[in-house]
C-alpha cells in the first residue's frame, strides 16, 4: 500500500515537471517550489545528522571539547548576516572559510591540476610500439594510436598558449593559439556529447519508471 | 577592526593550511585537522544562513501576496514536512524521511536533470550550425562521441566506438588538461592574493 502510494506520488510529480515541455504552467510551478522546499530541508537534515551532530554537538556537549565553542560562535556570527545592523559580524567566519579554502586549494590544485598534469604530458613523443603496430597492420585505429601521444603534447602546449593573453595572438604565436582553439573545441564537443548522453540516460530512467513501475506497460 | 580582524583571520587560516603541506608534523598537522573540522561546522552554518534567507523571502511573499504567492506555501510546507520528518523520526531506512526522499525528492531531482536533455537538444541545434571551422570541429567531435556510445554507432561502422574512445582519451584530454592547468594557475594566484590580503572583495567589496 505504502509502496503504491509512493509510486503514484513519484509518477505524478514526474509528470508535473515533464509538463514544462508544453509551457510554464501551474503544475510545473507547484513541483518546482515543492522541489526547492524539500531539497532545502533534505540538505539541512542531512548536514545536521552527518556534520553538526558528530563534529559539534556530541563532542562539545557530550565529551566536553570546549575548543569547539569557537566554530559554534563563528557559525552564529555567520547567521548574523540575516540582520543588517550586525551583518558585519559574518565577515569573521567568512574570512575563516575563504582563508582555509584558499590555503588548502593553493597547494592541492598546484599539485594535482598543474604539476601532475604537466608531468603526465612530459612523455616520449614517439611510442615505438604503436608505430610498429601501424607498419605491421596499417589501419585507422593503429594510425590513431600511433599519433595519440603527439596529439596530447601538441594539444596541451597549444591550448596553454591560447590562454596566454599577455602577448598578442599574431604570427607564429597566433597560429599556435589557433591550433589550441581547435583542441579546445574538440574537448568542448566531446564534453557536450558526453553531457547529452548522461541527460538522455536520466530521461530514459524516468520514462522507464513511468512505463514500468507506474503503468506496468513494459 | 571590522576589516583588519577578518584579514588577519584569513591570513592565519590560509597560512596554516599551506604550511601543513610542507611541515606535516605538530603543531601544523593538528591545526590542519582542527581547522578542517571547524571549516565543516562553519559551512553548515553558512547553509543555515542560506536556508534562513530562503524562508525569509518566502515568508515575506506570503505577507505581501504578489502574483503566485501561494507557491510559497507549497515551498514552506514542503520544507516543514521534510524537516520535521527528519528531525523527529530520524533519517534511517524505512522512516517517513526516507519515504519522502525516495518518492518526492529523488524523482523530482532526476526529472529536473532529465528535462535538461530537451534544452540541450534545442541548444545543440543552434550550436551545431557549422558556420566556422571551430564550430565544425565541435560538431564532429560531439557527434562522434554520441554515436560511438550507442549501438547505432557500432552498426554503422564497427570501429566507431574505438574512434569515440580515442577522441575522449587523447584530443579531449589534451584540451581538458590545458584548461585544468590554466584553472590551477588562476586558483594559485587568486589564493595567494586572498591570503596576503590583496584581494578583499569577499569582504562585501570594500
Amino acid at each position: 500500500m505504502i509502496e503504491t502510494l509512493g509510486i503514484w506520488i513519484a509518477a505524478l510529480l514526474t509528470l508535473c515537471i515533464l509538463s514544462f515541455l508544453y509551457k510554464d504552467n501551474p503544475f510545473y510551478k507547484f513541483a518546482e517550489h515543492l522541489f526547492v522546499g524539500v531539497s532545502a530541508a533534505y540538505w539541512a537534515v542531512y548536514s545536521y545528522f552527518n556534520i553538526l551532530l558528530p563534529n559539534l554537538i556530541q563532542p562539545l556537549f557530550g565529551q566536553g571539547q570546549f575548543l569547539l565553542i569557537i566554530p559554534l560562535v563563528l557559525g552564529i556570527m555567520m547567521i548574523m548576516r540575516l540582520f543588517p545592523k550586525v551583518g558585519w559580524m559574518s565577515r569573521w567566519p567568512l574570512a575563516f572559510i575563504v582563508g582555509s579554502y584558499s590555503g588548502y586549494h593553493l597547494i592541492t590544485y598546484l599539485q594535482s591540476n598543474a604539476v601532475e598534469q604537466v608531468r603526465a604530458t612530459l612523455v616520449p613523443f614517439v611510442q615505438i610500439e604503436s608505430w610498429k603496430n601501424l607498419f605491421t597492420g596499417p589501419g585507422v585505429i593503429t594510425f590513431l594510436n600511433a599519433i595519440a601521444i603527439p596529439v596530447v603534447i601538441v594539444g596541451v602546449i597549444t591550448g596553454i598558449i591560447y590562454f596566454f593573453f599577455s602577448k598578442e595572438h599574431k604570427g607564429v604565436f597566433g597560429g599556435l593559439a589557433r591550433i589550441g582553439v581547435w583542441f579546445l573545441m574538440i574537448a568542448f564537443g566531446a564534453s557536450f556529447g558526453y553531457t547529452v548522453m548522461a541527460r538522455i540516460s536520466l530521461l530514459i530512467g524516468r520514462m522507464y519508471f513511468l512505463l514500468h513501475n507506474w503503468l506496468h506497460l513494459i | 577592526m571590522k576589516k583588519q580582524i577578518p584579514l588577519i583571520i584569513t591570513f592565519i587560516a590560509g597560512m596554516v593550511m599551506v604550511l601543513q603541506f610542507f611541515i606535516p608534523h605538530r603543531p601544523f598537522s593538528d591545526l590542519q585537522q582542527l581547522f578542517n573540522s571547524w571549516f565543516l561546522i562553519i559551512t553548515v552554518f553558512a547553509m543555515i544562513l542560506g536556508l534562513g534567507n530562503l524562508l525569509k523571502v518566502h515568508t515575506k511573499r506570503l505577507q505581501r501576496k504578489p502574483k503566485g504567492w501561494w507557491y510559497s506555501i507549497v515551498l514552506l510546507a514542503g520544507f516543514a514536512i521534510m524537516f520535521i520528518a527528519g528531525m523527529v523520526w530520524g533519517i534511517e531506512r524505512g522512516t517517513f524521511f526516507d519515504f519522502l526522499f525516495w518518492n518526492v525528492h529523488l524523482p523530482m531531482s532526476s526529472m529536473m536533470f532529465a528535462l535538461l536533455a530537451f534544452f540541450v537538444a534545442s541548444a545543440s541545434y543552434r550550436a551545431f550550425r557549422a558556420r566556422t571551422p571551430e564550430a565544425t570541429l565541435l560538431l564532429i567531435s560531439a557527434i562522434l562521441v554520441m554515436i560511438g556510445r550507442v549501438p547505432l554507432g557500432n552498426y554503422i561502422w564497427d570501429k566507431l566506438p574505438l574512434v569515440s574512445d580515442w577522441i575522449m582519451s587523447y584530443p579531449n584530454m589534451a584540451g581538458q588538461r590545458a584548461i585544468m592547468i590554466g584553472i590551477a594557475l588562476g586558483i594559485v594566484s587568486t589564493s595567494l592574493r586572498i591570503i596576503l590580503g590583496i584581494e578583499r572583495t569577499y569582504l562585501s567589496g570594500k
